[in-house]
């Protein structure tokens, strides 16, 4: 029977000739991950099973990113849990700050995902690594606990949605205004429990930088997993960078698909995102007149090599407005390097912006750039739910980075083309 | 097991920054967690939450982050159950591995007013609003999920597996 490219990733960790749509599986895990907000959980409850030792310390990533560098005595109590777990079973891929970099930037970089594995993290937007034709999602602490003992987990076979994107971009579109339209489209459950897979001319052409943006936030419309099947740009991501062997899967051409969407590429504004839901997004030439007092640049979602030179494109000469804070995330150490290498952070720094080490931070209302009662904020994060930056009473708009960029020259949102 | 309660109702799309803010996210101890729960969707929930009230709610409910906390908070605070149109995927792993029971209902879910007095047969999932009489079945959970609740919970069910 045909099989779209998650039917035959799961139905390979599986061990199973075929699996279909609804049916329940135990399936190996290649990689698990946890960060400093939900590992200290998972240990509680791993400690609970009553095994000595982790399924394999070599497929184990915890990432202390979202409090860190500790914020508070709390945030650090609970980021030495994941340091003492690390050394008490010899982790290999604990990352200390210095080492350290958002979860999801992190793990593709290092090559410790990579196409045909099935991966999950606890964290919801673990659901990035689909873009590299690997079957990825989040799940919670105490499923995370069960992998590190079992090396295995048990998942629902998801029905799959194809998103087909033809066309070619416009200038200043990328990967997450792709995503925010498809999310506006069809909503913040519009695929729950699904799998999304993404493909078309628009999406042959992305950038692996652009893929990741996308696949990131499946999660953000009710997505189980988003995913791209793997083709030369993967390719040329993956080779000499995955630290294990990896298989390319291909969706068969008469697979079954809940549903297919078509989308023309050509025609897809950067988009912005209303608070308070992702899927609250409409073309930035009609954002109106929104005035900011932030803009945060980053995230797992846009804090790549990619989403800082397209800021910095912009920013360049420029100065940031004087009502507006601008704080820059690189995601990893890797892309803090490149980016100071580049002259980036010159141009952030010279417009008056802020650079951070990298962080989760703003994203979740963390730290390292809340918001007051009342304040607004343009970001390339994920999620503008209430609160989700601050005061209960702020708001968050969620945008590319070029269009994050724009607005903060301006002090209001406004598109690339208002400052080129 | 009959769980009973008065209940709360909130709107579709409840988010987990919602029923825990990040900001309280330095502590995993579940009564604290408690203090805050709902807090951002309505800031008097949790002084006004009492033992097995239970939380009515539209589609998506806990959608968003993959945090255990929510449901841990939502347990920790006395909620008997979340009665809902429909669950973000995360959540719904989350509150069967910890032992949450969450139902869904789109009927009830709809019905139900705040206020109401509501039993649930978790067995069978049927639901009765004391209130008007009315009477729901809950959709059935899988058989596999029933033995993860069954077993209290996963890793209970883990632990088993592994002797």
């Amino acid at each position: 029977m045909p099989m779209t490219i998650t039917e035959k990733i799961l139905a390979a960790h599986a061990g199973k000739e075929q699996v279909v749509p609804g049916e329940l599986i135990n399936a190996r895990v290649d990689f698990v991950l946890g960060n400093d907000i939900t590992a200290p959980v998972a240990i509680k409850e791993f400690e609970k099973i009553g095994v000595n030792d982790v399924f394999d310390r070599e497929r184990i990533a915890l990432v202390p990113d979202h409090f860190t560098p500790n914020k508070d005595i709390k945030s650090a109590e609970q980021a030495k849990l994941l340091k003492e777990f690390s050394r008490k079973h010899g982790l290999v891929n604990y990352f200390e700050v210095g080492r350290m970099g958002i979860e999801h930037c992190l793990l593709p970089e290092q090559g410790l995902v990579g196409p045909g594995d099935l991966i999950i993290g606890a964290d919801s937007h673990t659901c990035t690594y689909g873009a590299l034709g690997a079957f990825s999602t989040g799940v919670g602490s105490t499923d995370l606990a069960a992998a590190m003992a079992l090396g295995e987990t048990w998942l629902k076979v998801p029905e799959s949605i194809k998103f087909e994107f033809a066309g070619k971009l416009q200038p200043w579109v990328g990967g997450k205004d792709l995503i925010l339209h498809t999310i506006g489209d069809i909503g913040v459950d519009g695929a729950l429990y699904q799998a999304m897979e993404f493909t078309g001319p628009a999406i042959e052409s992305l950038s692996m930088d652009g893929r990741l943006t996308m696949c990131n936030m499946a999660i953000e419309a009710g997505g189980k997993n988003g995913i791209i099947v793997p083709d030369e740009i993967t390719r040329t991501y993956v080779e000499g960078r995955c630290k294990r062997p990896y298989q390319f899967y291909q969706s068969d051409p008469d697979a079954k698909y809940e549903k297919i969407y078509h989308y023309d590429a050509s025609l897809i504004e950067p988009q912005v995102a209303f608070p308070h839901l992702p899927e609250n997004s409409r073309p930035v030439s009609e954002a109106g007149s929104v005035e900011i007092d932030q803009v945060v640049i980053g995230s797992c979602t846009n804090g790549r090599m990619e989403d800082l030179r397209e800021a910095a494109r912009l920013l360049k000469g420029k100065k940031v407005h004087k009502n507006v804070r601008l704080v820059v995330f690189p995601g990893t150490q890797e892309i803090y390097l490149q980016a100071m290498r580049e002259g980036l952070f010159e141009i952030f720094v010279k417009a008056g912006g802020a650079v951070s080490t990298p962080t989760c931070g703003p994203c979740l209302g963390g730290h390292m750039g809340i918001l007051a009662k009342g304040e607004r904020a343009i970001a390339t994060t994920n999620r503008n739910f209430v609160g989700r930056m601050g005061d209960p009473e702020s708001e968050v708009y969620l945008a590319n980075p070029a269009v994050a960029a724009a607005s903060a020259i301006l002090g209001r949102i406004a598109g690339p083309g208002e400052v080129e | 097991m009959e769980l009973q309660g008065k209940t709360w109702k909130f709107g579709s799309d409840v988010d987990t920054d919602a029923i825990i803010p990040a900001r309280y996210l330095n502590t995993s101890d579940p009564a604290e967690l408690a203090r805050h729960c709902m807090e951002d969707a309505d800031p008097a929930f949790p002084d006004k939450v009492k033992p097995g009230d239970m939380i009515i709610a539209g589609k998506n409910f806990g959608c968003g982050s993959s945090r255990e906390h929510a449901p841990i908070a939502i347990k920790a605070a006395g909620v008997s159950c979340v009665i809902a149109k429909t669950f973000a995927r995360i959540f719904y792993r989350n509150a069967f591995n910890i032992g949450l029971p969450i139902f869904e209902a789109p009927e009830a879910a709809e019905d139900i007013k705040e206020g109401d007095e509501v039993t649930v047969d978790t067995g069978s999932g049927v639901i009765t609003n004391k209130t008007t009489g009315k009477t729901y079945q809950a959709t059935p959970v899988p058989p596999f999920m029933q033995q993860i609740i069954a077993a209290g919970g996963l890793i209970n069910y883990v632990s088993e597996r592994m002797k």
